[in-house]
């Protein structure tokens, strides 16, 4: 029977169909939900571990255990956990092990756009590059199998468009039935990667990749729908969609295993064709291996600034106007195929952004804006804290990737920077990544201040449990690690616990740690506004006559705060509005408020039960 | 929209994230699915949970090969934000359907002050430029009417059937098959107001 799933489901099912047992992962856009749907199939264990590197450990290693195992992540994720990633591609395994890597063209969500193909063949492993949910499934399946049959971990990789694009997928409702695995394997050669075990596998790695070359010529993954001589396009993932609407009477050599390629089939393919050209997202990944194979592709007009790709983009996603206007500058299209596209708008500008900012009442805004007071310079992680680098607080100065924050304010200490750095991080970041750094600034004594932003949750990619929730991702109770005690068991002295709305608290304190020349820790806690438990007490706070339109409660950058219709007599300013449908109660712009012109949550209930 | 004509059909649903933009969607899918038609469905899960810009599209047809929809190529465009509505209008292809929800949610642009939100009568003339065809729909009042703010974006739904002149049984199934029991009958009452309300 059909289904409509996203990518991500359809994973979850192929994993699920393919018997596979275990599944770790770390949650990141667009990879999330491929973890959160596999949990709730029947009889399979599923986990969130901290990082992605330790993903790829638990997958590895109930995939020594016999169990065919997953891990999954966003792109940059493989990063964290190359290192593992890199010795499941060493060693193999005793069942089928897969690392679902979620790209993101475009960097929809992303701190870059890495085209994770290049580390599939960095480390010589399979890539499995679906284009829609039903291959999502398909190809879940298939890379455990492939895993099996080459003794190699294997990447699925998926991107953002796949990830997120719901279509219909034919599903079974049966489980591939595996054979029970016997005792754990004892294969010290093939598992213990000393240097003198390790020498001996190389040869076999490579070995494995002509293995794999030969299979690419004969798998069903890679298939060939023959139309016009004409025009030849090879391409795999998403391209291909593309490739069909734009393109719909070229022959097309769709792959479905982007690594290695069948090299025999792709030359037949191109004698067959008048010309050849590649179409594929982000990196010219397939255009440079068939190159290598002595390939003539057209190329058309020179296109300049195009990292290596004859004819489309390097960066961002494709779209089917993209596809057609690089299809007509490279002369492969008429110029009257060109779409109809609307006339722009004049007046752009008359279109205010509607960028991401914090939430109203999230409990990060609060030392973002005492950040902002403090001018002090603040080096930032990934999560939703990281918005304090927004209009009006512009509190966060760097951000680069996951648990990066303490550490590059601890590079800036130790370089002699004369500004007192301050490093912030959310909970889920600190257990990622941060700790390791927050160890190097005790060993090696910076006075770094380090804010760790607990919100109870991994907020960002949308409410998922983590070591300080005390839940795990199948629901179950389990131990939650104390952040407190954990963070002076590392031997910081200085840790003070706020809830995470206090203005002037967080202040002071922060402004006692400015005066101590030590490693500090302020940890602020409150859970994110968007958890059911904080929604069910939204309270709209409400603006009294006391207002002069002074400005400071539109400081702490809530889009629940408006200028509204109405001036000030005096000063001639708008006086402050609040929007009940966005606002929580959260009382932050009350605190700051040096009129008390917003009352607060006490004052709006009495004010209502005299009503 | 009939079964003879398989002609793919290209939808955009976009609006602030809240305001059920993602279900609105959803729901029409799978109307297309049990209809017939090929489908996909795509949208960014991004960053912000609340207050940034959610956008889906939606394609039904005999066979639908790309998940997304480019400017200009847009047949049915709902938007459940005006300001939204203007922020999409060059996805509408010429004459294309556009149905606004008549609801103004100020971006942190516009509330810290340095921007300003267009005036109606701009708004207005933004969507008249693009096409004659554009119709704006109360869901938000009706909504509130009705007694639950969340449902404009159903209300739309009920506009929308009446404009494309569909079936009222087919939408009231999905929306009987995809909303929990609890919610049902406050979102059958959306839909049909904003049917009987075009």
């Amino acid at each position: 029977m059909k289904r409509i799933l996203s990518g991500n489901e359809a994973v979850a099912r192929g994993a699920w169909e393919a018997g596979c047992n275990v599944g770790s992962g770390y949650p990141g856009t667009p990879s999330t939900e491929i973890l959160e749907t596999y949990a709730k199939y029947p009889h399979v264990y599923a986990e969130w571990a901290p990082n992605e590197k330790v993903a790829v450990d638990v997958a590895t290693g109930a995939a020594y255990a016999g169990r065919r195992a997953f891990a999954t992540m966003k792109h940059v994720g493989l990063n964290v956990a190359m290192d593992s990633f890199y010795v499941g591609a060493n060693t193999g395994a005793e069942a089928g092990l897969v690392v679902v890597s979620a790209d993101d063209p475009s960097m929809h969500s992303s701190q870059n756009e890495q085209d994770n193909r290049r580390l599939a063949m960095f480390a010589r492993v399979p890539c499995l590059d679906p284009a829609d949910s039903q291959e999502a499934k398909d190809y879940t399946i298939a890379a455990f199998e492939i895993s099996e049959q080459f003794d190699t971990i294997a990447m699925l990789r998926m991107t953002t468009r796949v990830c997120h694009t719901s279509g219909l997928v034919e599903v079974a409702e049966e489980r591939q039935s595996l054979n029970e695995p016997g005792k754990y394997v004892r294969n010290i050669p093939k598992y213990c990667m000393a240097p003198a075990f390790a020498r001996a596998r190389h040869p076999i790695i490579e070995q494995r990749v002509s293995l794999m070359k030969t299979f690419a010529e004969e798998t069903i993954l890679n298939r060939v729908e023959l139309r016009s001589s004409d025009l030849g396009i090879i391409t795999g993932g998403v391209a291909y969609q593309y490739a069909r609407e734009v393109f719909p009477d070229a022959s097309i050599f769709k792959l479905g295993l982007v690594y290695p390629l069948p090299e025999k089939k792709i030359k037949a393919f191109a004698a067959q064709m008048k010309k050849v050209i590649i179409m594929e997202e982000l990196d010219p990944v397939i255009e440079e291996q068939v190159r290598l194979m002595g390939v003539e592709l057209f190329r058309g007009e020179e296109i300049e600034h195009n990292g290596g790709k004859a004819i489309f983009p390097i960066c961002y996603e494709f779209n089917q106007s993209l596809v057609r206007q690089s299809a007509i500058e490279a002369g492969l299209l008429p110029k009257d195929e060109q779409v109809a596209q609307p006339e722009p708008l004049n007046d752009v500008q008359l279109i205010p952004q509607r960028h991401s900012v914090l939430c109203p009442g999230c409990p990060h805004r609060t030392t973002a804006y005492v950040l902002s007071k403090l001018k002090v310079p603040v080096n930032g992680d990934i999560g939703c804290y990281a918005l304090g680098m927004a209009d009006p607080m512009n509190s966060v100065h760097t951000v680069g990737c996951m648990g990066a924050s303490i550490a590059t304010a601890h590079g800036a200490m130790v370089a002699g920077d004369t500004e007192r750095h301050v490093a912030i991080i959310g909970d889920s970041t600190f257990f990622h990544t941060g700790i390791p750094a927050l160890i190097d600034v005790v060993y090696n004594q910076s006075n770094v201040i380090t804010i760790i932003m607990d919100n109870r949750t991994t907020g960002m990619t949308g409410h998922q449990e983590n070591p300080g929730t005390g839940f795990t991702l199948q629901g179950k109770e389990t131990y939650r690690i104390d952040l407190e005690q954990l963070v002076r068991e590392l031997g910081i002295k200085h840790v003070k616990t706020v809830p995470a709305l206090k203005v002037k608290e967080i202040e002071k304190i922060l402004k006692e740690y400015l005066e101590i020349d030590e490693p500090s820790v302020l940890i602020t806690e409150e859970p994110c506004a968007l958890l059911p438990e904080r929604k069910k007490a939204y309270l709209p706070l409400q603006v009294t006559d006391k207002c002069n339109g002074c400005t400071a409660c539109f400081r702490i950058g809530c889009p629940a705060i408006t200028q509204s219709g109405q001036m000030d007599p005096k000063y001639n300013r708008p006086l402050a509005e609040i929007d009940p449908q966005q606002c929580t109660g959260c009382e932050i712009c009350a605190q700051v408020c040096p009129r008390d012109a917003i009352l607060f949550r006490d004052q709006v209930l009495s004010q209502s039960g005299k009503a | 929209m009939t079964q003879e004509t398989m002609k793919t059909t290209n939808f955009m649903l976009v609006g602030v994230g809240g305001q059920g933009t993602i279900l609105a969607s959803n729901l029409l899918a799978e109307l297309g699915v049990q209809l017939g038609y090929d489908v996909k469905k795509a949208e960014v899960h991004g960053m912000s949970q609340r207050g940034g810009s959610v956008v889906s599209h939606l394609r039904l047809g005999r066979q639908v090969f790309a998940p997304i929809v480019s400017k200009g190529q847009v047949d049915i465009l709902l938007a459940f934000e005006q300001l939204e509505a203007a922020r999409y209008i060059d996805y509408l292809r010429p004459g294309g359907l556009l149905l606004i929800n008549d609801f103004v949610m100020k971006p942190a642009s516009v509330t810290n002050g340095k921007q300003t939100y267009p005036e109606r009568d701009k708004m207005e003339a933004i969507f008249a430029a693009a096409t004659d065809n554009h119709h704006w729909v109360q869901g938000a009042k009706i909504a509130d009417q009705i007694g639950n703010p969340k449902v404009a974006n159903v209300v739309l739904l009920g506009a929308l059937c009446r404009l494309m002149d569909m079936h009222t049984a087919d939408y009231e199934a999905v929306i009987e098959q995809r909303l929990p029991a609890k919610l049902l009958q406050i979102n059958l009452k959306a839909f049909r107001t904003g049917h009987q309300a075009t």
